[in-house]
């Protein structure tokens, strides 16, 4: 979901905008969602994003989607090999140092066996790839998401997570290399490969959702959450079904066994 | 004589009932991986489902998946704290529409599967244990695995799933800012037409294809 094509400039005016917009969070009327006081702001963005994404981008992953399987796989393995050196740093600086060294295991892999990356041997050979970012790393470290953000092109984020994208950016091996059209034509292969990978999902995601922006906000919000906990989320006791299930026991008995006043006690 | 026709009877009667047990109380995991394995067996030899043909997969969820999940308890998860404020007639209609969203759209994801692979994680669950969640991954060659987890709870002897976790985002908890929304603006009627304009605009859009 997160794609680091970004160039800096959208960042930094995402960022003036962010800081312009804190300004009118006070204006933010009552029954908003609690993280998103931002919300009109990040509307206009997200209908920006779609505009944006029917006519460029979604269509360039169409065409890219042509391609052969074994092509787009290795196209996927590349830039997945050069995002685990940073997936490494950041399972050290989160203290899981066998995670870490298994990335830097992953990377010597396949940049050699694996032909600069194009194969990914190392999952072969039992060092599973692992997905992690700076602002997973910060959440970790216990700093809260902040208010949610949906930035220019990239799609939804929140404060921490901006902030983790640009050491995400400062740190990419791509971003740094010096050529000018190098540098842009694999970040373009980069971004259009990540876009084709959701080809499908998006059609589920208009689909499934009443108020797409809405839909997407409920799951970046708990898509980050399983991040930062790799998978394995606190199950919380949810106090609204709890409620409801006892209302349920009033008045539709059918539908509510007791079994399930004890909910997603785990 | 007497006393070994009351003993074969006791015998016959006993592991007629073990066998019932057996059948009614298959554990969450084996279920969970019964259901997917039958599903996936079938979608691989589909043509026609392969070729995005969701009338057939939602045949197909209508009557391998469906038998397996809580539809009512999912609507009330979606739906929460504005649940106690809707009618029985109108939870009955919620819960309908719902299903009907929840179907569809997941039918339709059906038709894009190509030849993923589905792993099973080790079950973790004591035996007395009325709520348990079962993980399992979908792996692609060049791309991140999706977890893809699901909750079921117990109900008398049969466990039913009640929640579908992709990626760690609740199927059915992703629903309830919007319908929070919609509840607020036109009170539970508005979500109970908003979901049936949804769901008839679907229609529309399967039948334009076909």
């Amino acid at each position: 979901m997160k794609n680091r094509k970004a160039e800096s400039g959208a960042v930094w005016r995402g960022l003036a905008c962010l800081v312009l917009a804190l300004g009118l969070t006070a204006c933010a009327g009552p029954g908003g969602h609690p993280k998103d006081p931002l919300e009109p702001l990040n509307r206009a963005t997200f209908r920006f994003n779609e505009v944006a994404d029917e006519y460029v981008m979604r269509p360039a992953a169409q065409v890219y989607d042509y391609a052969p399987l074994p092509i787009k796989v290795g196209v996927g393995n590349f830039f997945g090999n050069i995002g685990d050196i940073w997936i490494g740093v950041n399972n050290l600086l989160q203290g899981k140092v066998t995670d870490g060294l298994s990335d830097g295991g992953r990377v010597l892999v396949n940049s050699t066996v694996g032909i600069f990356g194009l194969f990914d041997i190392a999952t072969e050979l039992g060092l599973e790839k692992h997905d992690e970012d700076l602002g997973q790393t910060l959440g970790k470290w216990g700093i809260g998401d902040g208010p949610y953000l949906v930035l220019p092109l990239l799609g939804p984020s929140n404060v921490r997570d901006t902030f983790g994208l640009i050491g995400d950016l400062t740190a990419d091996p791509v971003w740094q290399v010096e050529e000018v059209a190098t540098r842009n034509s694999l970040t373009g292969l980069r971004f259009v490969s990540k876009r084709a990978q959701l080809l499908g999902a998006d059609t589920t995601a208009e689909q499934a959702a009443l108020d797409k922006y809405g839909y997407l906000r409920s799951f970046y919000i708990q898509y980050r959450l399983n991040q930062v906990y790799d998978g394995q989320p606190p199950r919380v006791k949810d106090p609204d079904d709890d409620e409801a299930s006892g209302d349920d026991g009033a008045t539709a008995p059918q539908a509510a066994p007791q079994s399930d006043k004890k909910e997603n006690q785990e | 004589m007497k006393r070994i026709s009351t003993l074969l009877a006791t015998l016959a009667l006993s592991v007629g009932v073990q066998f019932s047990a057996f059948a009614e109380t298959m554990a969450p995991d084996a279920l969970v991986k019964g259901v997917t394995d039958d599903v996936i067996t079938i979608v691989r030899q589909d043509k026609a489902i392969q070729s995005g043909d969701t009338r057939k997969a939602v045949e197909l969820v209508e009557t391998k998946v469906i038998p397996y999940f809580d539809f009512a308890h999912m609507t009330r998860l979606a739906v929460g704290k504005d649940w106690k404020q809707a009618s029985p007639e109108q939870k009955t209609v919620l819960t309908q529409e719902f299903k009907a969203l929840l179907v569809r759209t997941y039918s339709n994801a059906l038709t894009q599967y190509r030849n993923q692979q589905i792993d099973f994680k080790p079950f973790k669950a004591k035996p007395e244990d009325t709520d348990v969640v079962v993980r399992t991954e979908v792996r692609q060659p060049g791309a991140k695995p999706v977890q893809i987890d699901y909750a079921l709870d117990k109900q008398g002897d049969a466990w039913k799933v009640y929640d579908v976790m992709v990626a760690g985002v609740s199927l059915v908890t992703n629903y309830r800012d919007s319908f929070g929304q919609e509840v607020r603006t036109g009170g539970i009627d508005g979500l109970i037409k908003s979901l049936k304009d949804k769901n008839k605009q679907l229609d529309a859009t399967v039948s334009a294809k076909k």
